[in-house]
């Protein structure tokens, strides 16, 4: 086995994509769930509209890129309003439903065969990534040191996701340290003390849930940029609950949590794969093959988070004191 | 404040002309809190059906009934958590039905839960903080911005720490209020209240769950409340502490206001002992309720 592949697959994974992606769309889901109470399962839905939303308008369209992004953050706000009025004042699992139910319905319409001439189908739409790369100010070659070693386009996808990822963690971190995100955290514990209390708690989760959801819609923007292209089964039910798995694995209702959630998500998961591949190819485990790693890693990610709940319930960075504690 | 009636001798105190008169309904000098018509029905049952009644200004007027009465109920239609069926009610001569509960908080009307409703996961501090009403810092885009909250935050932090002080909880300031003892939480959630800077206090069962000792420093602090010119409503079952600190006291019965007037007079009324043996029919019959407990 080649242990060197091994550590730069890994070291790769550690500042990939896939990481950026899902801390962000982690980071929203950490401002519902973490921070308001709000179980939001459709996390898959606000990346799609933002990843659709620049595609259409930028690839049919041909308008410009900013007219793209603007029109998929207003997709993003129109969704959480929709989602919001008439499940936000009902009990916290009507929302979950909804939402789940208005992903699905989201990456189903965008695959069918109707509305091929718009999204492109199952195959998705590419080449809209231009503009984007126009504006590269990095001069063509190859950058970096290590095992970290990107072409410029590449490079320019991951430094303007991790500054957006940054931005969005001051922002949340600006939030939750305010008298707003005190209001959000009363309604998490208890929405009727915080009602007692003279809060409008039907707006503020109404802000919580459109703040999140755009985080996720951000999450859309650079998965669409960085991959290429837009394919709606990339938005399925997956994306929502491997952010959540981050989520949970980082600690709940912690800034940097989704950061460090996603990171360590995404290295075991590389870690697994090439571990395993090249485990199976040097005869070493001989009772499955290559291509059921893809499968067993999933498997041990299952398992790791089951230890995790029992033996860690409040995530990497978590409080255990808020875990010890009864609900009510 | 006009009080008609002296604060510190509760049971016998000369009352006015009007509230002399007791009986459902009866007028109040100086009412607070003025009901009318209020019915709120849950399918064939009617939970609450009260035609008239008057909470007078800086009193503590006590709501007793025997379980299912629909003294909770009544609560929750006034603070806006129900929606009622019929009727209208006005609060310091506004019209408040159908105001929706965090507004009339604004407007002075605050209330506590039968169960507590301590924000576990928060530090006593914080759930004292957040009671106070019209923060800067709770609007989404000041926010952000430190410099504009700061300052009221450090107001209202000061605040928090005087009341924590005043309900014996200054040590557990930085504590979560999960880790509170029962009493403990009864006490937070009445400071709590007063963060709201109230003009009327709806306390729902403020004694149930909390320790003989601690019962008396509760009592204490809603008599301060009255002191300090505040309205107290509040429902309860103990004979003994409605008697002890109620200027008067109110008593439903299926929904409906059946009898008030001062403690001593409503105490000893046959309708009222009625509706209490009636429920508790397996306590023992063997004379009046307050025959029961000396």
């Amino acid at each position: 086995m080649d242990w060197s592949t091994v550590l730069t697959n890994a070291a790769t994974s550690l500042v990939g994509l896939q990481t950026i992606v899902y801390a962000l769309a982690a980071v929203g889901l950490n401002l519902h769930f973490g921070y308001t109470g709000l179980l939001n399962f459709g996390q898959a839905a606000f990346a799609a509209v933002g990843a659709y939303g620049l595609a259409i308008v930028v690839a049919s369209a041909g308008l410009p890129l900013p007219v793209g992004l603007a029109a998929g953050l207003a997709g993003s706000v129109v969704l959480s309003v929709l989602l919001g009025l008439p499940t936000l004042r009902l009990r916290a699992d009507y929302l979950a439903i909804a939402t789940i139910a208005a992903a699905e319905i989201l990456r189903i319409s965008a695959r069918s065969s109707t509305l091929r001439e718009f999204t492109g189908g199952a195959s998705g739409i590419n080449g809209f990534t231009e503009p984007f790369h126009d504006l590269n100010p990095l001069p063509p070659g190859t950058y970096g040191f290590g095992p970290w070693r990107y072409h410029e386009r590449d490079l320019w996808v991951l430094l303007v996701g991790w500054t957006v990822l940054a931005v969005c963690c001051l922002v949340v971190w600006l939030l939750v340290r305010s008298p707003w995100g005190r209001v959000l955290r009363g309604i998490r514990e208890d929405e009727d003390a915080a009602r007692g209390l003279g809060k409008n708690v039907y707006a503020y989760k109404m802000q919580a849930l459109a703040i999140g959801g755009v985080i996720g819609t951000l999450a859309g923007f650079v998965y669409a940029l960085g991959q290429g292209s837009v394919q709606p089964d990339l938005y399925g039910t997956e994306l929502t609950f491997f952010a959540y798995t981050v989520l949970l694995l980082g600690g709940v209702a912690r800034v940097l949590g989704p950061v460090v959630g996603a990171a360590i998500f995404w290295v075991v998961l590389s870690l697994t794969d090439t571990v395993l591949r090249g485990a199976v190819d040097e005869g070493w485990l001989t009772f499955m093959s290559t291509t059921q790693v893809g499968q067993v890693r999933f498997m041990l990610v299952g398992l790791a988070l089951m230890f995790l709940m029992i033996f860690r319930p409040q995530g990497i960075f978590g409080d255990p004191r808020q875990i010890a504690l009864d609900a009510r | 404040m006009t009080h008609d009636r002296s604060p510190s001798t509760p049971a016998d105190r000369p009352p006015g002309p009007e509230t002399l008169r007791g009986g459902p309904g009866a007028a109040k000098p100086d009412p607070i809190l003025v009901v009318d018509g209020l019915q709120r029905r849950f399918g064939g049952l009617v939970a609450v059906d009260v035609d008239h009644l008057e909470v007078q200004r800086g009193s503590i007027t006590a709501l007793i009934g025997p379980n299912g009465a629909g003294k909770t109920t009544l609560f929750n239609l006034l603070t806006g958590f129900d929606r009622a069926d019929h009727g209208t009610w006005t609060f310091d001569g506004r019209p408040v039905h159908g105001v929706p509960a965090h507004r009339l908080v604004r407007s002075g009307m605050v209330r506590t839960f039968q169960l507590t409703k301590v924000l576990s996961r928060m530090t006593v501090l914080e759930n004292m903080r957040l009671g106070a009403p019209e923060q800067r810092g709770e609007g989404l885009l000041r926010a952000l911005v430190r410099p504009l909250w700061a300052r009221q935050e450090a107001e209202i932090t000061a605040r928090a720490e005087a009341l924590l002080t005043r309900f014996a909880l200054g040590r557990m300031r930085d504590e979560y209020a999960g880790s509170l003892s029962g009493g403990q939480r009864k006490l937070l959630e009445m400071a709590r209240a007063l963060m709201t800077s109230p003009r009327m206090v709806m306390l729902d069962e403020p004694m149930a769950g909390v320790n003989p000792a601690l019962t008396q420093t509760l009592l204490d602090h809603v008599r301060t409340l009255r002191d300090e010119g505040m309205t107290v409503l509040f429902v309860e079952h103990d004979m003994d502490m409605v008697r002890d600190i109620s200027d008067w006291v109110v008593v439903m019965a299926q929904g409906r206001v059946i009898a008030e007037g001062p403690p001593a007079m409503v105490m000893s009324d046959p309708a009222v002992v009625d509706a209490y043996l009636g429920a508790h029919h397996d306590a023992p019959l063997t004379g009046s309720l307050q025959e029961d407990r000396p």
